[in-house]
């Protein structure tokens, strides 16, 4: 154990504030997709771990519910449609004064009916004539909400909002534009590597200079491209073949680079013993090169399938916006504009969006970490 | 579509790449045997299929639309009638324009220099300290989260109410309950830029964070032991020899986050689109590209413009790989 130095207790407190401001953020996200989203409107989300005070408005059951007992009509029932949890304090009965009573005192309406209002919201109405109104009236309460999280916000984005499929499109478009270049690249990486041909320090050259360009660059030509080619055949320029090559086209330079970078490490004995033994560069690739490569094709598998699965822009331009071809980031962009005010609706979709790539993150931490480090420090 | 259709559409897309190697090279080792051993014609052909499908891509892809970009950028709006600088004239008169230039070289000026300067000093602390390495995950957390998500996650924290009204945006709350008046954070002109970066900032502080904790286990140990025992102070330690030590890293990963903020998109088009003199060369791009029908010229110029911002970099790189290709 060391010794508590100032120095040592000052970088403990900084870091703790690095970690709390970059947690926060998401943390409240999370927790707001489990509340309730009447109260996520308007409370904040760090309210929710307490009791909170909120007042609201209920109505009365109408004129189907009476009961006669004696000499007087009653209706009794309870304000809150399910048990929340919720105690009310005080209660009232016009706008004016919200909380004018107890709770358990007993209120008199104009029209000389009474009710009395008990904390669980349980109430009894009573009247001396019969109720003639089919709508009841309105009760003002000031309630004690205690803590109450819910999943209700996940069906809702998951089955009514579109997100479940979203979150399928995703998957289809994601993993073969992981597969693709990993598959197409590993070949092109090993021939860059040990294949001698002519025209390959340039092609070497293509590959680092193409890291750099950016996508936009790109985007105009190859959408001009799908659209003669959708016209010529006839067929849709907005595909999943079409966003997987295209991911493929982007993703190509990285995949291939830092494949390369790896593949280079290899020792050269052992490639060059296998050709002498007459093996061609075909069974030297898939016997030898692939399994020693399967700790970096993780890395890039997880940069690349991250990449895909959190890009917009070219599932914006490559795909349509039906519901059969949006993807999650695009359906969540397009929730911000249509619902920004839904917060509940919000929330629980970025969280939705969120779950793989956390996912991925938690159990491959090392390989995604692996990979980042090996594309920078080398490149 | 269903899962199942889906699922088939995946697997064919994959299987056929897995199947043009396996055949192609199954079919080129099977005329081997047949035919006389001609080493130099099976070795080409061999070639040509491992290079083949990459090169097209990349032709297609990269190669070809860059050029076909930068032709384009003197082109009308449909690509067909030759304008000369029409479109170079054109966005220099532009108000947006200009306004995404100078947002974009606030974004370049700030978002590195903060992510690298931040993962710089963390990477130092959490070293330090035994529960480092759980800060290191946390911190490094929104480096997986999409710019989307990270959007929202913002968009929430700077949700504004009106001054009577319970905020539900944690800025504007600790804002009010420090006194202040609440504030609708990214409708502020100027200011507004600030509080998009810190998003990009969030995630990719990340980033530097675990490429320079990697370079931190480089130093070596008995140079840091030398100086403590020497008296150095923590700080003195990290300003001339942490620094030094690791310029080369420095410099690698502000490449990365300038590239990445070149481009930057995602948060701009989903936070503000633009809106409040947010604007940036990327968004404007895209705006250009569907606007009225798309005008693929003024599209053309302004990714152009990013492209220019890159290729000092672009050079660098090719450098720096001359340089290693020599050793």
């Amino acid at each position: 154990m060391k010794k508590l130095t100032f120095t040592s207790v000052f970088s403990q407190l900084l870091l703790l504030l690095f970690v709390i401001a970059w947690i926060v953020p998401t943390f409240g996200l999370f927790i707001s997709s489990l509340r309730d989203k009447d109260v996520l409107a308007i409370s904040g989300w760090w309210t929710s771990f307490t009791t909170t005070e909120v007042n609201e408005i209920y109505r009365t059951k109408g004129k189907e519910d009476q009961i006669k007992e004696g000499d007087y009509y009653f209706i009794k029932s309870n304000l809150f449609d399910e048990n929340q949890g919720k105690e009310i304090y005080r209660f009232g009965i016009t706008s004016k004064n919200i909380d004018e009573y107890e709770v358990g005192e007993t209120a008199l309406f104009k029209d000389e009916t009474e009710i009395t209002v008990f904390e669980n919201g349980d109430y009894v109405w009573k009247s001396r004539e019969e109720f003639k109104k089919k709508k009841g009236k309105r009760i003002f309460v000031s309630a004690k909400s205690p803590p109450s999280f819910t999943f209700d916000n996940y069906k809702e984005v998951l089955l009514k909002e579109g997100l479940g499929q979203a979150f399928l499109n995703t998957f289809a478009v994601a993993l073969p534009a992981t597969l693709i270049p990993l598959i197409i690249c590993s070949y092109f990486a090993y021939a860059l590597t040990w294949m001698k041909f002519y025209g390959r320090d340039l092609l070497l050259a293509t590959i680092i200079a193409s890291l750099v360009v950016p996508l936009q660059m790109c985007l105009i030509p190859v959408l001009t491209i799908y659209n003669d080619f959708g016209a010529l055949f006839g067929v849709s320029a907005k595909s999943y073949p079409g966003i997987w090559m295209a991911h493929t086209g982007f993703g190509l330079a990285s995949t291939t680079f830092l494949l390369w970078n790896f593949l280079k490490t290899l020792p050269s004995e052992m490639i060059e013993a296998a050709r002498v033994d007459g093996a061609t560069h075909y069974d030297t690739f898939i016997k030898i090169v692939v399994p020693l490569s399967i700790p970096s094709f993780a890395s890039i598998f997880i940069l690349q399938f991250l990449w895909v699965w959190n890009d917009l822009l070219v599932g914006l331009v490559f795909l349509d916006k039906h519901p059969s071809e949006i993807i999650l980031t695009a359906k969540l962009k397009e929730l911000l504009g249509s619902r920004g005010e839904n917060w509940e609706i919000l929330t629980t979709g970025a969280f939705v969006s969120m779950t793989v790539p956390l996912f991925i993150f938690f159990s491959l931490q090392r390989y995604f970490i692996r990979g980042l480090v090996a594309g920078s420090v080398k490149g | 579509m269903s899962i199942f259709s889906l699922a088939i559409t995946v697997l064919v897309g994959v299987l056929f790449f897995v199947l043009f190697f396996h055949l192609s090279n199954f079919l080129l080792d099977y005329f081997r045997v047949k035919a006389s051993k001609n080493f130099a014609f099976e070795n080409s052909v061999r070639v040509i299929i491992f290079i083949a499908p990459a090169f097209i891509v990349l032709f297609v892809f990269i190669i070809y639309p860059v050029f076909e970009t930068i032709r384009l950028s003197f082109y009308d709006k449909v690509g067909e009638n030759f304008v000369g600088l029409f479109n170079y004239t054109w966005a220099i008169n532009d108000p947006d324009f200009r306004r995404s230039i100078i947002n974009n070289l606030g974004w370049l000026i700030v978002v590195p220099t903060l992510s690298t300067f931040f993962g710089l000093v963390i990477a130092n602390l959490a070293d330090r300290i035994w529960w480092g390495s759980i800060a290191k995950s946390i911190i490094f957390m929104p480096m997986a989260i999409s710019f989307v998500g990270a959007g929202v996650i913002w968009k929430f924290m700077y949700d504004y109410r009106g001054p009577g009204d319970q905020q539900i945006g944690l800025l504007n709350a600790i804002a009010v309950a420090l006194g202040f008046e609440p504030q609708a954070w990214l409708t502020i002109p100027i200011w507004n830029n600030l509080f998009l970066m810190a998003i990009m900032i969030w995630i990719q502080t990340g980033l530097a964070l675990v490429i320079f904790s990697a370079a931190l286990r480089s130093i070596p140990i008995e140079t840091l032991d030398a100086a403590r025992i020497d008296g150095a102070s923590e700080l003195k330690i990290f300003w001339s020899i942490i620094i030094p030590y690791l310029e080369q890293t420095i410099l690698v990963i502000w490449t990365i986050i300038t590239i990445l903020v070149l481009k930057v998109f995602d948060i701009i088009y989903a936070m503000t689109n633009g809106q409040w003199q947010t604007e940036v060369l990327a968004n404007l791009m895209y705006d250009w590209m569907f606007r009225g029908g798309g005008d693929s010229g003024r599209g053309s110029v302004l990714a152009f413009c990013i492209l220019i911002g890159v290729i000092p970099i672009l050079a660098w790189n090719l450098y720096r790989h001359k340089q290693e290709q020599k050793v």
